[in-house]
């Protein structure tokens, strides 16, 4: 795939647990007001948070399309109860495009088009052939992916795919909750204190160095993953999708900075610098994409592919 | 039915040492990142690979191949290779995550049995009769993440033959789908087949302290005599709420030879001891005792008691997920 296709911007879905109210509020702004082409909706992290959602996503999802965005349902990174598998097989058979999460879901949408989300490692051609050949219409490639990597995956692939460009990075699920724990509390009766830290939980090293986020079951960097010099030569190298992370910023705001820069209205430079007034003290990291450990910065772009 | 005695061995001396001390499997890795345990000074070559498969068949024990790392892209072959060599040196079985490397063994060896690695992180019903159907996996391996009962649910319900960790380090995270140790080396245990790769590790004397670093970061400061894990990021100190903590997992293996008759009644098929990268040594030991509990079990003898703590990480035990609480 070349860069003859208009690039397209895409939000994640929501990781952290919002409240109700906080979560529609930021849907119904995306359909509203930000130029994006895709919004992936579906709780990633922990089931136990669903409930809060299933009264508002069908509002949700409504405005989102009416807005002329492509809705994706996202499923669970891991799932291990009955009810996690019900719901996710339910996904797939209800007709939605659904991101697989889990290879729990391929059984059932193989036969239609859907999306590789990037918890399913996509590391190399001989899975994505695999992949494509049961029905990926678009392969979202895992946080650790390098340039070399995404060099050989987009240019060899016959359709879609996305790496994510801005937002804390995924770095692991797990079975316990960390949250609950960080609390002095067992998952079961975790009291949803995941829903204290809207952007995640600081996990700090020893001598005082911000490392790690905690969001439930999941760890998240400290930093966030910025991309924005890097944006043209993901372009030249295939990349069709480009996909923010929601961060409690103004991701409206955040959508809008790379939406100019893909689209060459705005300097990478002119748009980083209004990012850095948007993030605050959070620090940047790109280092996966350089080869790097993923928590470096590194100030340089990419050789254009 | 009879538990399966599956151990580990980094070198041919550690593979005799584990059929001689009472192993029924053995598994085993090539000299380089197509195995999840790539350190140095460990592993095996084709030839060494074909001996230890002659001297344990030669005993009516078996050995299994691990290719369970992620091929790079663009970079294929050392996977293919190695699967290719498995099958020469005659191995029983070859253990597999990646779903293109399950796809190349499946197309060029339909033959050779494959298993599905822990690190392919399949947690649940669906997730495991998908490589089943797709792949006609034989076996998988299952993740550290399940209590007894959700093993014996899986077992029942996919009818595959099941192997479970039954003495080696707690995994808390979802095995295969961890960047934590790239986040902080840049070198991938899922393209590298090193967790924390020692390279990448520094302890430091501060004061009476010692501080243990990855890649520059902080995992932990401990004390003289006081027990301390292997600086991987999962089992380092970390501070939350101004409080530092063993946030993800305490410094303790697990063990579960105590819980031998529920894992056999769950209907699991093979009990995996893990250490590739331990001493042959511990595997004596470790098998050692595994074989007099499990052969006590059948005799329906009382349990033999459980001395491992010495050689467990961290001198201490638990039960992990298999037991309610853990999470």
């Amino acid at each position: 795939m070349t860069s003859l296709f208009k690039p397209r911007l895409t939000i994640g879905p929501l990781l952290f647990h919002w409240s109700e109210e906080k979560r529609r509020d930021f849907y119904f702004r995306l359909a509203d007001e930000a130029d994006v082409d895709v919004v992936y909706l579906g709780e990633v992290v922990c089931s136990k948070r669903e409930v809060f959602f299933e009264d508002s996503i069908a509002a949700c999802i409504q405005r989102l399309e009416r807005a002329g965005k492509q809705v994706v349902r996202s499923t669970l990174a891991l799932m291990t109860l009955d009810r996690e598998v019900e719901a996710a097989r339910a996904l797939a058979q209800s007709g939605a495009m659904v991101e697989a999460n889990d290879v729990a879901c391929l059984q059932a949408i193989s036969d239609r088009p859907h999306v590789i989300g990037p918890y399913i490692n996509c590391f190399n051609e001989g899975t994505q052939d695999v992949l494509i050949r049961d029905g990926a219409v678009r392969i979202v490639y895992p946080v650790e992916i390098t340039a070399p990597a995404l060099k050989v995956l987009a240019g060899r692939s016959t359709v879609e795919n996305e790496i994510l460009v801005f937002g804390r990075q995924p770095l692991s699920v797990a079975m316990r909750c960390y949250h609950a724990r960080s609390h002095g509390l067992s998952k079961d009766a975790c009291q949803f204190v995941c829903g204290l830290d809207a952007d995640g939980l600081p996990a700090d090293t020893l001598d005082g160095q911000g490392v790690l986020t905690i969001n439930g079951t999941q760890t998240l960097s400290n930093g966030y993953l910025v991309l924005l010099q890097d944006l043209a030569a993901l372009q030249a190298m295939g990349v069709t999708h480009f996909r923010l992370s929601p961060q409690d910023v103004d991701m409206v705001a955040v959508a809008a900075l790379h939406r100019a820069v893909l689209d060459k209205q705005q300097s990478p430079d002119e748009a980083a610098g209004r990012l850095k007034a948007l993030t605050a003290q959070v620090p940047w990291q790109n280092g996966f994409l350089h080869g790097r450990e993923g928590l470096a910065w590194v100030n340089k772009t990419l050789a254009p592919a | 039915m009879i538990l399966e005695l599956v151990c580990p061995a980094g070198t041919p001396a550690a593979l005799r040492a584990a059929i001689d001390a009472g192993a029924d499997t053995v598994y085993c890795g090539f000299r380089d990142c197509t195995n999840a345990r790539n350190y140095p000074g460990l592993n095996f070559d084709t030839a060494e690979m074909a001996e230890g498969v002659r001297y344990a068949h030669e005993r009516g024990r078996k050995v299994l191949a691990a290719v369970n790392t992620f091929p790079r892209a663009g970079d294929p072959e050392p996977w293919h290779r190695a699967i290719d060599n498995a099958r020469v040196a005659g191995v029983d079985a070859v253990i597999l995550a990646d779903i293109g490397v399950l796809d190349y063994a499946q197309r060029k060896h339909p033959d050779l049995r494959r298993h599905l690695s822990v690190q392919a992180s399949a947690s649940n019903e669906l997730s495991i009769n998908w490589f089943r159907d797709r792949f006609d996996i034989k076996r998988v391996v299952l993740p550290r993440v399940l209590s007894v009962e959700q093993v014996a649910a899986l077992v029942r319900r996919t009818g595959l033959e099941s192997e479970v960790f039954a003495f080696g380090s707690v995994g808390p995270m979802s095995e295969g789908r961890c960047f934590l140790s790239s986040y902080m080396t840049g070198l991938s245990p899922t393209s590298e087949g090193a967790c924390a790769p020692a390279s990448h590790v520094v302890y430091k004397e501060a004061g009476d302290q010692t501080l243990s670093q990855l890649g520059g970061v902080t995992l932990n400061r401990f004390g003289k005599g006081e027990p301390a894990a292997y600086p991987t990021p999962c089992k380092g100190r970390y501070v939350t709420h101004g409080r530092a903590s063993y946030l993800f997992e305490e410094p303790v293996a697990l063990n579960a030879i105590d819980i031998l008759e529920e894992l056999r009644d769950a209907g699991v098929t093979a009990l995996k001891i893990e250490g590739r990268q331990r001493s042959r040594a511990y595997v004596q030991e470790v098998v050692g005792t595994f074989r007099k509990a499990l052969d006590a079990m059948e005799r329906g003898e009382a349990a033999v008691a459980n001395q491992l703590a010495a050689v467990a990480e961290g001198g201490k035990e638990t039960h992990g997920a298999y037991k309610k609480g853990w999470r």
